[in-house]
């Protein structure tokens, strides 16, 4: 075991850990901003309304993150359109790039989390707060968005964790997250055993941090199904 | 024309699903401080004409005027009603609050939260004062102690007593209860009709959809029967019970007696 290489390149592990949770917490929040409008159109019964929304989900489901990330990476910049246009300066970014593609797929699979769980709410709660008077927007307000982000969380933590395990495509594409972290001081020393198994030690302690968090969600948010404690 | 005692005036409601003629031209005139049982055995459609009033559904043809307002309804060129103005629509809901047979309470609130959830984003009281207003309607369903449980940990009649707190906080015109005792078990039933019969005796506007005969009987100051869409009686209960007009409101009471 060559502890000595590791040890000199902690600085380096962290630079990369810092930027992994960057990448992944920015694009989890952007992801879930918008993936509630998706998620709203895509349960939608109409098919003009959810037609454009369940394309989205479908794609983004349907490919990999890889893929993904090449096209917006690699793929874009082949056109001279692209090169000349005001977006240029961010898709010509590694980093950018892979912060567009993580949000755009966490998007896809949060709206698939969120839809579901919208639809199964309660047909007789909603009824209920039409019949109070609440107009459309607010019964999606007060009385469905809450229900379902409570049914979609157990889920939308498995979520977070893929787009953790996910994140380590950055590395691909010369950034230097933990997985580009651990492909530099490979390189370096040879020492691919030592190198990916301390990649590997620090996601699986995000990931442990993760699920610690959402637990204690669930304890605050699942208090109404869980027997009353006296 | 109607005057401002009229608390409700639905004239020749019709309602079809499809091709299935669920109402067939029902009219009601309803006085402050009625309390109206609509009777009738499944399928008669009393439960559509209850939510045709608050607009649950949209009837097919007819008029229905809430305190004098005419809610304005048209037809698109395929003959499906719509309701012209969303925003009548919520008023007029807010001002008629409902009870319903599987209580509906937001599962993911406590009780106190169900209570003031209305008030405070519909009517927009200040959250400070619904709480007060809460906490009064909960003394008098006898739900107080249970205000911060969850609608999970409660029995059904509780749960019903809750959402009649919900409709309560409302300060509605009217109440319109459908089959509020259904879906209770038989030592459940009382604790919401001793409600019910206490919100008659202070004077409240009622519509009931109930197969409690006992509470048509006492309670209501007018009783409708409905028999496949159409109004089969309709009158105080004295004369309904004692001399009905109809050969299927007898058949109907010697049902239900069993």
């Amino acid at each position: 075991m060559d502890v000595e290489a590791i040890v000199s390149n902690l600085p380096l592990y962290l630079e990369g850990l810092w930027i992994t949770v960057q990448l992944v917490v920015l694009a989890l929040a952007a992801g879930l901003v918008l993936s509630v409008p998706i998620a709203i159109a895509a349960a939608s019964h109409n098919p003009l309304v959810y037609a454009l929304p369940k394309t989205y989900i479908y794609f983004f489901r349907g490919t990999p993150l890889l893929v993904q990330m090449f096209i917006i990476y690699y793929g874009f910049a082949q056109f001279q359109a692209v090169q000349e246009s005001f977006l240029w300066p961010v898709l010509k970014e590694a980093y950018w790039c892979a912060l567009i593609a993580f949000t755009l797929n966490t998007a896809g699979y949060t709206s698939e989390i969120l839809r579901g769980a919208i639809r199964q709410t309660a047909f007789g709660e909603i009824e209920a707060a039409k019949a109070c008077g609440m107009s459309a927007a607010l019964v999606y307000r007060r009385i469905i968005l809450p229900s379902a982000f409570r049914r979609a969380l157990p889920a939308y933590g498995n979520e977070v964790i893929f787009m953790l395990h996910g994140s380590a495509v950055a590395g691909v594409i010369t950034i230097v997250d933990l997985f580009g972290a651990a492909r530099i001081v490979n390189s370096r020393h040879f020492v691919p055993f030592e190198s990916f198994i301390t990649a590997g030690v620090f996601y699986l302690c995000l990931t442990f941090m993760i699920i610690w968090a959402f637990k204690r969600l669930e304890k605050r948010w699942f208090a109404y199904l869980r027997p009353r404690e006296e | 024309m109607a005057n401002s005692e009229t608390a409700l005036l639905v004239e020749d409601l019709h309602k079809s699903f499809g091709s299935l003629q669920v109402l067939k031209g029902i009219s009601l005139t309803a006085h402050d401080h009625d309390v109206v049982s609509i009777l009738g055995s499944s399928g008669s459609g009393k439960s559509t004409f209850l939510r045709c009033i608050n607009l649950l559904e949209t009837p097919t043809s007819g008029k229905v005027s809430v305190q004098g307002e005419l809610i304005r309804m048209s037809q698109r060129s395929d003959g499906t009603p719509v309701l012209e103005d969303r925003k009548q629509v919520e008023r007029i809901r807010s001002k008629l609050a409902m009870v319903f047979q599987q209580f509906n309470l937001w599962s993911h609130m406590t009780v106190l939260e169900n209570v003031i959830e209305a008030p405070v984003h519909v009517l927009k009281v200040p959250k400070a004062e619904a709480i007060e207003r809460a906490e009064k309607v909960l003394q008098r369903v006898g739900m107080f102690e249970r205000k911060d449980y969850y609608p999970a940990h409660l029995s059904g009649g509780q749960q019903q007593r809750a959402a009649i707190a919900r409709a309560l906080a409302m300060e509605p015109e009217m109440m319109l209860f459908d089959e509020p005792t259904s879906a209770l078990d038989p030592e459940l039933v009382g604790e919401v009709l001793k409600v019910m019969r206490s919100l008659a005796d202070e004077g409240r506007t009622m519509l009931v959809v109930t197969h409690e005969m006992g509470f048509a009987r006492e309670v209501s100051s007018r009783v409708m029967f409905l028999h496949e869409g159409c109004v089969e009686e309709d009158g105080p209960p004295e004369q309904v019970f004692e001399q009905p007009k109809s050969e299927r409101f007898r058949q109907f009471q010697a049902g239900t007696l069993k």
